[in-house]
C-alpha cells in the first residue's frame, strides 16, 4: 500500500496541472486556419525571397540594398510612420486626459473623434484632395484672404500622406489611450491633490508614469498601421518620389516586373523594421513600471 | 498651518436636484477626533469630500480661523487625507509614497528622509520601506496610506472608511492604532464611517448624519444614553424600536401600552401624551421573568449563542419581534414574561428626524 501512497499522481492529473486535457482539442480549428491562412503563406514568401532568378541564396536582398531607388523606400517609410505615430499618440493624450469623466456629449464627442476608423483610406483621401489640393476649399480660402499668392502645396506629396495618416490613425490611438487612462484609479490623482500635488504633478508624477507603459504599446500599434501604407501613398502622395513606400516598391516588383522574389525579399525586410522598431520601444516600456493601476483594495 | 477652529457653516451639496449634503454646521476645535457616523447614502463621504476640497459646494462655506477655506483647490488646504481604497501610488515604493506630500511642499531632502522615517518607525513599516504598494498586505497597505497623510503634520487628517477593507481582527488592531496615533500626535481628525461601535469608541465628539441632514452632535456617552431620536438611537444600539401610542403622562415618565400591559418609560423631545412614538429598548435592557410574572408576556423563538450571552428573539401574543440578551439560557418555545425599567425605556416622538 506504501508504493501507492508515494507514486506520482497520474500523468492524466499531471497534463491537466498545465493545461493539457481534452478541452485543448477546441484549438485545433483556429490553429489550422492560422498554419494555413497566415503561417504557410509567411514561410512560403520567406523562402521565396531566397530564391532569386540569379544572384545566388541572397540575390534579391543583395538587390533591394545596392539599389538606392529601392533602399532608399526603408527611410522614406520610417520617415512617414514614426513622426504619424507619434503625432497620433501624443495628440491623443490631453484629449484623452480631458475626456476622461462623465460629461454631458461625451458619447458624441467620441463617435465624432472615432468615425475616420470606419470611412478608410479611399474616401479619406478624397476628402483630403478636396479640401487641401490646389484648387480644395484650403488654398482658395487661403488666397482669398490674400495669404499667400499661389496655392500651398498640401498634396501629392510628403504632408497629403501624413495628414491621411493622422486622420485614420488617431482614432486607434486615441481609443486605446482613452481605455488605459480609464483604467487608472481616479483616487490616485485626488490623493495626490490632498498632498499638495497641482494640476501638473499630478499628470506628470501620477497618471503620466502610469499611463507610459500603454503610451508605448499604443506607438506600437499605431506604428505598425502607419508602416503598411499603401492607397494613401498613392492617392494623396508622390509614389515615384518622397512617398515611395516599402509597400509601393513591393507592389512594383511583384506586379510591374513580376519578379516575386524581390518583391517577397522587400516584404521580408519590412517585417523585420517593424520588428526593429517595436522591440527597441518594447525594450524602453520594459524599464517602466508596468504593474496594476489600481490604489489599493477595491 | 494648525489652526483654533474648524468651522462648517451650513455645508451643502447636492447632486442632479437631489440634496446629499443640508447644511451641516460643525465647529471643531484643534485636537478633537471627530467621527461622522450614517447608513450609506447619508451624506458623510460627501461632508468629507467638501472638507478635503474634492467636491465643491453647493451653498455654504468653511472657515479655518478667520481664513476661508472653501474657495480653495485641495493642494492647497494643507489636509492629510486616507481614502478607502489607501489610493496608494502603485509605481512608488512605500518610502516614496510618504515621501511625496513632502516633495511637493519642497521640504529639504534631509528632512525628508527624517520625517519618513520616523513615520515608518510609527507604523511599524520599517522593513517594507523598498516594497511597491502591491507586495504589502491590507493593513500594511492601509499603514502607508495613514503614514502618509500624518507625514505631513497637517491642520487637519480626514479618514474616509479606512478600516472598511480589512477583516475583523485586523480592524480592531487598526482601530487602536488609529487611537493610539492620535493620542501620540494630537492631529485634528474627521473620520468618517457607518461602523457605531468603531464611532464610539475612537471618538471625543461624533456626528450622527442622516439623509443629508444633522441629526445629532455629542460626546459617545451623549448619543449612547440620550439619542436625540429614534433614529440616532437606531444607530446606538437601540434595537427594539416599538411603534406604539403614548398614554398619560405618569410623574416624570410616560405611559405606553404593549398589548394590553402598561409600561412606564422616559419621554424624549415632545413625545406628547395621545401622540404616534416609537419605544426604543437595548437588547440588554430587558429583563426577562418567569411566565406569569409582571411584563409582557411572549415566546422564545430563536436563540444565538454570543460567548457569555445569549441574544434571544421572542415574540409577544400580538407578533412583536423583541430583541433580548441575556446570560440565561432560555431553550426555543419557552415562554417568559419581558419587564424594563422606566429609565432604559425612551419615547420618542414617531416622526423623529427633520
Amino acid at each position: 500500500m506504501s508504493a501507492i501512497v508515494g507514486a506520482r499522481p497520474a500523468l492524466r492529473h499531471r497534463l491537466a496541472e498545465r493545461g493539457v486535457d481534452r478541452q485543448l482539442l477546441l484549438l485545433l480549428p483556429a490553429a489550422l486556419f492560422v498554419v494555413t491562412l497566415f503561417i504557410y503563406p509567411f514561410l512560403y514568401g520567406v523562402g521565396l525571397s531566397f530564391q532569386p532568378t540569379k544572384g545566388g541564396t541572397l540575390g534579391a536582398y543583395r538587390e533591394f540594398f545596392t539599389d538606392a531607388y529601392l533602399r532608399d523606400t526603408i527611410l522614406t517609410t520610417l520617415r512617414l510612420s514614426l513622426p504619424a505615430a507619434l503625432l497620433n499618440v501624443l495628440a491623443s493624450v490631453p484629449i484623452a486626459y480631458r475626456m476622461r469623466g462623465r460629461f454631458r456629449g461625451k458619447r458624441l464627442l467620441t463617435t465624432l473623434l472615432v468615425v475616420p476608423i470606419t470611412l478608410g483610406t479611399v474616401l479619406t483621401a478624397q476628402g483630403l484632395l478636396n479640401f487641401l489640393g490646389p484648387t480644395g476649399w484650403f488654398n482658395r480660402s487661403l488666397l482669398s484672404a490674400g495669404l499667400v499668392d499661389a496655392p500651398v502645396r498640401l498634396t501629392n506629396n510628403y504632408w497629403g500622406v501624413f495628414f491621411s495618416l493622422v486622420i485614420t490613425g488617431f482614432p486607434f490611438a486615441f481609443l486605446l489611450v482613452l481605455s488605459y487612462l480609464s483604467g487608472i484609479d481616479p483616487s490616485l490623482e485626488r490623493a495626490a491633490a490632498t498632498l499638495g500635488a497641482g494640476r501638473w504633478q499630478r499628470f506628470r508624477r501620477i497618471t503620466l508614469p502610469l499611463l507610459a507603459p500603454g503610451l508605448a504599446t499604443t506607438f506600437c500599434l499605431t506604428f505598425v498601421l502607419a508602416f503598411s501604407v499603401f492607397p494613401s501613398a498613392v492617392l494623396v502622395g508622390d509614389p515615384a518620389g518622397t512617398t515611395r513606400v516599402m509597400s509601393i516598391a513591393a507592389y512594383d516588383a511583384a506586379y510591374v516586373r513580376y519578379d516575386y522574389p524581390l518583391a517577397s525579399a522587400v516584404a521580408v525586410l519590412m517585417g523585420l523594421v517593424e520588428l526593429l522598431v517595436i522591440a527597441a520601444v518594447l525594450g524602453w516600456r520594459a524599464l517602466l513600471y508596468t504593474g496594476s493601476t489600481a490604489g489599493g483594495k477595491g | 498651518m494648525s489652526f483654533e477652529t474648524l468651522r462648517l457653516d451650513g455645508v451643502s451639496r447636492s447632486f442632479g436636484g437631489h440634496e446629499a449634503l443640508a447644511g451641516l454646521d460643525l465647529t471643531i476645535k484643534r485636537g478633537e477626533f471627530i467621527p461622522l457616523l450614517g447608513p450609506s447614502g447619508c451624506g458623510k463621504s460627501t461632508a468629507l469630500n467638501c472638507l478635503a476640497g474634492l467636491l465643491p459646494l453647493t451653498r455654504g462655506s468653511i472657515w479655518q480661523d478667520e481664513a476661508r477655506l472653501d474657495v480653495l483647490p485641495p493642494e492647497r488646504r494643507g489636509f492629510g487625507m486616507v481614502f478607502q481604497n489607501y489610493a496608494l501610488f502603485p509605481h512608488l515604493p512605500v518610502r516614496k509614497n510618504i515621501a511625496f506630500g513632502l516633495q511637493m511642499r519642497r521640504v529639504p531632502r534631509a528632512e525628508i528622509r527624517r520625517r519618513v522615517d520616523e513615520a515608518l518607525r510609527l507604523v511599524h513599516l520599517e522593513e517594507h520601506a523598498g516594497k511597491l504598494p502591491g507586495q504589502l498586505s491590507g493593513g500594511q497597505q492601509q499603514r502607508v496610506a495613514i503614514a502618509r497623510a500624518v507625514v505631513l503634520e497637517p491642520a487637519l487628517v480626514l479618514m474616509d472608511e479606512p478600516l472598511s477593507n480589512l477583516d475583523a481582527k485586523l480592524r480592531l488592531e487598526m482601530r487602536t492604532e488609529i487611537r493610539r496615533l492620535h493620542q501620540s500626535l494630537g492631529l485634528t481628525t474627521v473620520y468618517v464611517t457607518h461602523d457605531q461601535e468603531e464611532a464610539l469608541s475612537l471618538a471625543d465628539r461624533l456626528v450622527v448624519l442622516r439623509a443629508g441632514r444633522v441629526q445629532q452632535v455629542g460626546t459617545p456617552e451623549q448619543l449612547h444614553t440620550e439619542p436625540a431620536n429614534w433614529h440616532v438611537a437606531d444607530f446606538m444600539g437601540y434595537r427594539n424600536l416599538l411603534p406604539l401610542r403614548a398614554g398619560p403622562r405618569d410623574g416624570t415618565g410616560i405611559v405606553v401600552e404593549i398589548e394590553g400591559q402598561h409600561l412606564t418609560g422616559t419621554p424624549v423631545g415632545d413625545a406628547a401624551p395621545g401622540g404616534e412614538v416609537v419605544a426604543g429598548i437595548r437588547p440588554e435592557d430587558l429583563r426577562i421573568g418567569p411566565a406569569g410574572g409582571p411584563g409582557v408576556p411572549a415566546t422564545v423563538e430563536v436563540v444565538e449563542y454570543q460567548g457569555r450571552e445569549v441574544a434571544v428573539e421572542a415574540r409577544t401574543e400580538g407578533g412583536i419581534a423583541l430583541n433580548l440578551r441575556t446570560a440565561d439560557r432560555p431553550a426555543v418555545g419557552d415562554r417568559i414574561t419581558v419587564t424594563v425599567e422606566p429609565r432604559r425605556l425612551l419615547v420618542f416622538p414617531s416622526g423623529g428626524a427633520q
